[in-house]
């Protein structure tokens, strides 16, 4: 009886063998820079919110202050989202018709809240706090990227906890002035590494060994 | 892990065991025998089976569902994360509320009617965790276990959500068309068909609502009920003064306190103060040159009892011939004689008179709710003579709106149904058809009326019986008023809206009166216009910023002693006993559906999920037939020594613990109740407590037949205990879950004890014993192998723990099951060693002698080791210290080897077998603290000295730092409070800063008689102990 298969089909068996092996190696690869993909972490994707606010209109061309809307920024964990009467303190009296507001005024006349979509998310074991960061120098832009040019908000990071601790480790590297916090066209000056030793000193930053201990963000 | 090789027998390993050093501490009759089944428990980690799969699902089936959830993840993982919605307000609430910040609101919780003040805390509008008070004088910052969960019953998914008419879904507005014309109907009579069924009223608002109402109906009647009511203590007053008269005590000037069956150390009305200031009567230091004593005369073990320096375990109907003959004692007139005090019992009484006398005015005789009215009208007469009243004994205006005997009301509501004059009844919570006495049977008279409403969180075995049952609003959903122990009011606020759309009494008692969409805010606010002077606004905002209302406490009173008021002492009763005592965690049944509470070890028993007669050993071998002779418990005389005798008595104590669970059938006048019993060393011969509140069947899915309901064997003529009791075996065993054997630290010298004169003497003479006996100096003294950190210009979190001061009352392991979301887990994984409390109360009893013997408590919880034996081994670095020294533990990284647990020398890790935390139930999620992680399934869990209170601290001092323009921040003392700490009553826990020398815990450190647990170890605790410290009465010196 002759062989049925022929004398280099032995290769073949071989390289699908280590084919094999080497597509369940993919495989995980592929699925671990997927999840860290920008894609799945849809970073700077904008995101369509359910009234067209404009941060470059009102931040960077208009100069509004971070925490006209957001006032809870330095105080609280929480950033919170403005409640609609906010809106309404400027847009009753400006652009009062604007097709652009009817949601808000709609929310104002009905008293039901404005479902804004939540852009920056970290995972509920982090426990991120908003006001220890500003008060300690650590400005808007450093995390959410120049917002102050975004029609649409979309976020700039990806979040891992490596770049969290990049800045837990080396916050000179990052810090700016108490008062430019909130100034979104800060640029980092030449001497950042001195100035940011400065402040170090100056606003008591706790050491990289506490400041990079698990219970500083997770509980 | 030690094994056992086959030549080597078990009594072999005994001998060696004893020969080791024998265990002067027990945590029970097996560890006494030194079963078998105990020497497993101590030598592996967890119980046989405790980490494997046996929850129906086969391993095969779990890799099938793992392998089909993969691949489902894959598929799902092909998209984005999705986006969350954030909705804020529309109009941002004025007065400083800033999101993201807890506020708390102060109101009031009752127990028995009687209020204790707390404080909410509210997250983002939701009520999330009860705080005690400090400016309420029932509370005193501190809570009991029932203030703690009532966040939980609030969020309880099973409480009743709509109107029911016989049962099928109504409305409110229908309910009142049915109730006006009832009540047009009725007032052609004046109401003489109508009754009226509340607990006990101490609110003025409702009060005045009834009192209107009875105006509107002259031949209406109101009664109260609860099944723990306070008859005895309102017939005693009316039996010694002729009057009502209420009565409290100040136990921070008593020097000399004794018990007649008071459990005043467990929750109740005036609990908060009276276990504050007894205990700061006994906070002993260094200066110190005085403690307080206390005796306590008791039937069943109390958290009291086991407080005392001496206690006289005698029947509960053997209380009023001790009561009897210490009066005669004290040369008080007036005071009948009775029954012959046992002879065991006259050197305490010789004992106990000569003290009372020698500290006259200083001293307080209590008695029991559950005594009968001549024990308490002979209690006030012996305070009289002693002249207490006035400085340690206090009277009052009644506190309740109306006090009432109410036991005979029941009953006359009962007869007046059966008579068919009841056209409407109202009840106004309450659960009568469940927990009225047996003889009474309120449940099928119920079924009599007409027209029955009830009003109630659940829809409960009245409920269910009754023709209309309307939701009640929680207490943290109301507005309403109510007096504590002492007469002061408190404004009751809600924290959220009902949740579903549930009634205030007072919202039915305005619909009764004819307005059926009242405003109960508007009906409380009624109440006090009138009460306020000046400004009514402020009066307002005042009593709600402070929680009490200034100035309201009830007038002090002199009433005047009856002569002859005492009666003859009653025929004397022999035979067995049975007592009924209130559930230390159900109490009436009202909470059995509250799994904190169910899961809740009970005091002294250390029993979850059911209720069992309690015997005291002696008893059991009697009644039980079981074939040791009782002479055989004895510990030998010649001590280890005399080997024979011992072992002897090991293989006795072996066949005792067997009793346990022994199902036996109860036979008390003319009922019967099958209950498995549990062994309670220190309860009186002759005599067998059950406790009340279980075998519920329409409490909800937690509550719902659990235990045995021995209400039907209760009768309404002896409410707490009688005689002609009889027991027989039935042959059948029933498993009990007792966590007195969990976490064990084997016979290592754990607790330590001394005298007061000791301690005066030397105060380290207490706390350094183990060294002595180990080494020979006064600290282990060894090497280490570890580096030791300098905390010098850190925060160095550390706490000290006063025995001295502990009562074992659990406020504190409830107190932290709801501020760190801890789950509960189900008797059958608590069985197998899975309760997940992160603070834990051992009990151990001391001696050998098992009638009586010393009882000890002590709240165990992680000791944050600066030397922690955990971190060495986890092959993940899940658990490590952090740059403050805490002991962090890292759910993300714990892989679930559990080797941490293994090696912790405390055993207080916590590993989720399974999904213990509900992730589903909606209602459960609102109460969660937000701000700590919910553990999923697979990770190892324990104490993180409340780790987000400690960082909200920080940050917030760094914050007013860095605006100061300072680069150091501080942390004053006191700022953080460990939930442990804030619900403790006794105030017997501090934490705080050691690197700052003038903190509390630093203070406390540097007493004499502070230890670290297993200090020898060399772990370094950062969590101490102050040793406890008795003050015996030195000619009643009965065992060391």
């Amino acid at each position: 009886m002759g062989q049925i298969f022929p004398r280099n089909a032995n290769l073949l068996a071989r390289l699908s063998i280590f084919g094999g092996l080497l597509l369940v190696v993919e495989l995980i690869l592929i699925t671990g820079v997927f999840f860290r993909s920008n894609y799945f972490r849809q970073i700077n994707v904008a995101v369509e919110q359910p009234v067209a606010f404009s941060h470059q209109l009102h931040n960077g061309v208009l100069g509004v202050d971070c925490r006209y809307c957001h006032t809870s920024v330095g105080q609280s964990y929480f950033a919170n989202i403005p409640a609609t009467e906010t809106c309404m303190t400027c847009h009753s009296q400006i652009a009062q018709y604007s097709p652009n507001l009817e949601v808000v005024r709609e929310s104002y006349a009905t008293g039901a809240p404005i479902e804004w979509i939540k852009v920056h998310n970290v995972p509920d074991f982090v426990y991120f706090n908003h006001s220890i960061h500003v008060n300690k120098g650590v400005g808007c832009t450093t995390c959410h990227g120049q917002i102050n040019n975004m029609p649409v908000v979309w976020q700039t990071q990806g979040y891992f906890m490596a770049w969290c601790l990049d800045c837990h480790r080396q916050p000179e590297q990052f810090l700016r002035p108490r008062e430019e916090v909130y100034n979104a066209d800060y640029v980092q000056p030449a001497n950042q590494l001195e100035i940011g030793r400065q402040l170090v000193a100056e606003y008591g930053i706790m050491p990289a060994a506490q400041l990079t201990n698990c219970y500083v963000c997770h509980r | 892990m030690t094994s056992q090789s086959p030549t080597l027998t078990t009594e072999a390993v005994r001998e060696q065991l004893r020969n080791a050093r024998g265990p002067q501490l027990w945590r029970s009759i097996d560890q006494l025998a030194d079963t078998t089944a105990f020497r497993e428990l101590v030598e592996r980690e967890f119980p046989r089976g405790a980490s494997e799969l046996d929850d129906g699902v086969s391993r095969r089936s779990f890799l099938k569902l793992m392998g089909a959830s993969l691949a489902l993840a894959g598929v799902t993982g092909c998209t984005y994360m999705p986006r969350a919605k954030l909705a804020p307000f529309v109009e941002q609430p004025q007065g400083g509320r800033v999101p993201g910040i807890p506020l708390f609101y102060a109101s009031a919780l009752t127990l028995n009617g009687f209020a204790s003040g707390i404080l909410v805390r509210s997250n983002e509008g939701r009520p999330t965790k009860v705080e005690g008070n400090p400016l309420h004088p029932a509370s005193r910052g501190g809570t009991d276990i029932f203030a703690q969960a009532e966040v939980l019953t609030m969020y309880d998914p099973d409480r009743s959500t709509q109107v029911l008419n016989n049962g099928a879904a109504s409305t409110w507005d229908a309910f009142t068309t049915t109730l006006g014309n009832s009540l047009t109907a009725q007032s052609v009579t004046q109401g003489a068909g109508i009754r009226l069924l509340t607990t006990t009223v101490t609110s003025p608002t409702l009060a005045a609502q009834i009192e209107q109402f009875l105006q509107a109906y002259p031949q209406a009647n109101w009664y109260q009920y609860e099944p723990i009511n306070r008859d005895n203590v309102v017939a005693g007053a009316r039996l010694a003064f002729g009057e009502d008269v209420s009565t409290r005590y100040d136990f921070s000037a008593a020097q000399v306190v004794l018990s007649l069956d008071a459990d005043f150390l467990a929750p109740g009305p005036g609990f908060g103060a009276y276990a504050r200031d007894f205990s700061d009567n006994r906070r002993v230091d260094a200066a110190s040159t005085a403690m307080n004593r206390l005796y306590v005369v008791e039937a069943t073990p109390s958290s009291t009892g086991i407080t005392a320096e001496h206690r006289l375990a005698l029947k509960a109907g053997q209380v009023e011939g001790f009561a009897r003959a210490l009066a005669a004692a004290l040369g008080v007139a007036d005071v009948p004689a009775g029954a012959a005090v046992p002879a065991n019992a006259q050197a305490f009484l010789q004992g106990v008179a000569a003290d009372l006398q020698a500290n006259q005015g200083n001293t307080i005789v209590i008695a029991g709710a559950q005594q009968p009215p001549a024990v308490h009208a002979i209690a006030h007469a012996i305070n009289a003579a002693l002249g207490n009243v006035g400085n340690t004994v206090i009277y009052t205006a009644p506190v309740e709106a109306r006090p009432a005997l109410q036991t005979s009301e029941l009953a006359a509501l009962t007869n007046e149904i059966a008579a068919g004059s009841v056209e409407l009844l109202v009840m106004i919570d309450g659960n009568p058809a469940y927990n009225a006495p047996g003889d009474l049977r309120f449940a099928e008279r119920l079924a009599q009326v007409p027209l029955s409403v009830h009003l109630s969180l659940f829809v409960d075995e009245t409920a269910s019986r009754a023709t209309w049952h309307i939701p009640l609003a929680h207490a943290l959903e109301s507005w309403s008023d109510a007096r504590a122990f002492d007469g002061t009011a408190s404004i009751v606020q809600p924290l959220i809206e009902p949740l579903y759309q549930g009634k205030t009494s007072h919202e039915l008692l305005a619909a009764m009166l004819g307005d059926a969409n009242a405003d109960p805010l508007a009906l409380v606010q009624n109440t006090w216009q009138a009460q306020a002077n000046g400004s009514f606004d402020i009066f307002w905002q005042t009593a709600l910023a402070t929680g009490v209302i200034a100035d309201s406490a009830a007038p002090t009173l002199t009433p005047a002693l009856q002569t002859g008021a005492i009666p003859a002492a009653p025929p004397e009763t022999s035979g067995l006993e049975l007592v009924f005592r209130p559930d230390a965690s159900l109490w009436d049944g009202q909470y059995a559906n509250n799994g904190w509470l169910m899961e809740l070890p009970r005091p002294l028993s250390q029993l979850v999920w059911d209720n069992a007669a309690l015997i005291s050993p002696r008893t059991a071998i009697r009644l039980l037939n079981l074939p040791i002779s009782v002479d055989q418990l004895i510990a030998p005389a010649g001590g280890d020594a005399d080997k024979a005798a011992t072992a002897t008595r090991e293989r006795a104590l072996e066949l005792l613990t067997q009793a346990n669970g022994t199902v036996v059938q109860l036979s008390y006048r003319g009922g019967s109740v099958e209950l498995p019993i549990w062994l309670m060393p220190g309860h009186a011969e002759d005599s067998i407590t059950v406790m009340l509140g279980y075998g519920r069947s329409n409490a909800g899915r937690i509550g719902d037949g659990i235990g045995v309901n021995v209400y039907p064997v209760r009768t309404s003529d002896a409410l707490w205990f009688g005689s002609d009791l009889t027991l027989a075996a039935t042959g059948r065993t029933y498993q009990l879950v007792s966590t007195q054997n969990h976490w064990t630290l084997e016979g290592r010298d754990i607790y330590r004890v001394g005298t007061f004169d000791r301690f005066s003497a030397d105060p380290k003479s207490i706390s350094r014993d183990i060294y002595n006996e180990k080494y020979g100096r006064d600290s282990p003294g060894y090497e280490s192998l570890m580096p030791r950190v300098d905390y010098t210009g850190r925060n160095k979190w550390g706490m000290t723990i006063n025995l001295n001061a502990c009562i074992g009352c659990n406020a504190c392991v409830v107190a932290c099951q709801s501020e760190n979301n801890i789950p509960i887990v189900g008797k059958d994984q608590v069985a197998v060693g899975r309760e997940m409390h992160w603070i834990r109360i051992d009990r151990y009893f001391a001696g050998s002698d098992l009638d009586n013997p010393d009882t000890y408590v002590m709240p165990l919880t992680c000791m944050q080791c600066e030397n922690a034996p955990c971190e060495v081994v986890c092959p993940v670095a899940a658990t490590v210290h952090d740059y403050e020294g805490i002991n962090n533990m890292v759910y993300n990284r714990c892989v679930g080897t559990k080797y941490c647990s293994n090696n912790c020398p405390y055993k207080v890790r916590r590993f989720n077998f399974f999904q213990y935390s509900d992730l589903n139930t909606i209602t459960l999620q609102l109460a969660r603290n937000p701000e700590v992680t919910v553990r999923n399934r697979g990770v190892m869990e324990k104490c993180t000295f409340c780790i987000q209170r400690i960082s909200d601290a920080r940050i917030e001092a760094k914050k007013t730092a860095v605006a100061a323009g300072q680069t150091d921040y501080t942390i004053a003392d006191g700022t953080i409070v460990t939930a442990c700490e804030g619900a403790c009553p006794t105030a017997a826990i501090v934490f705080g800063d050691l690197n700052d020398p003038a903190s509390r815990v630093a203070k406390w450190r540097g007493e004499g008689h502070n230890y670290g647990l297993l200090g020898e170890l060399n772990t370094f605790p950062r969590t101490t102990y102050l040793a406890r410290v008795r003050n015996p009465n030195p000619d009643l010196e009965l065992e060391g």
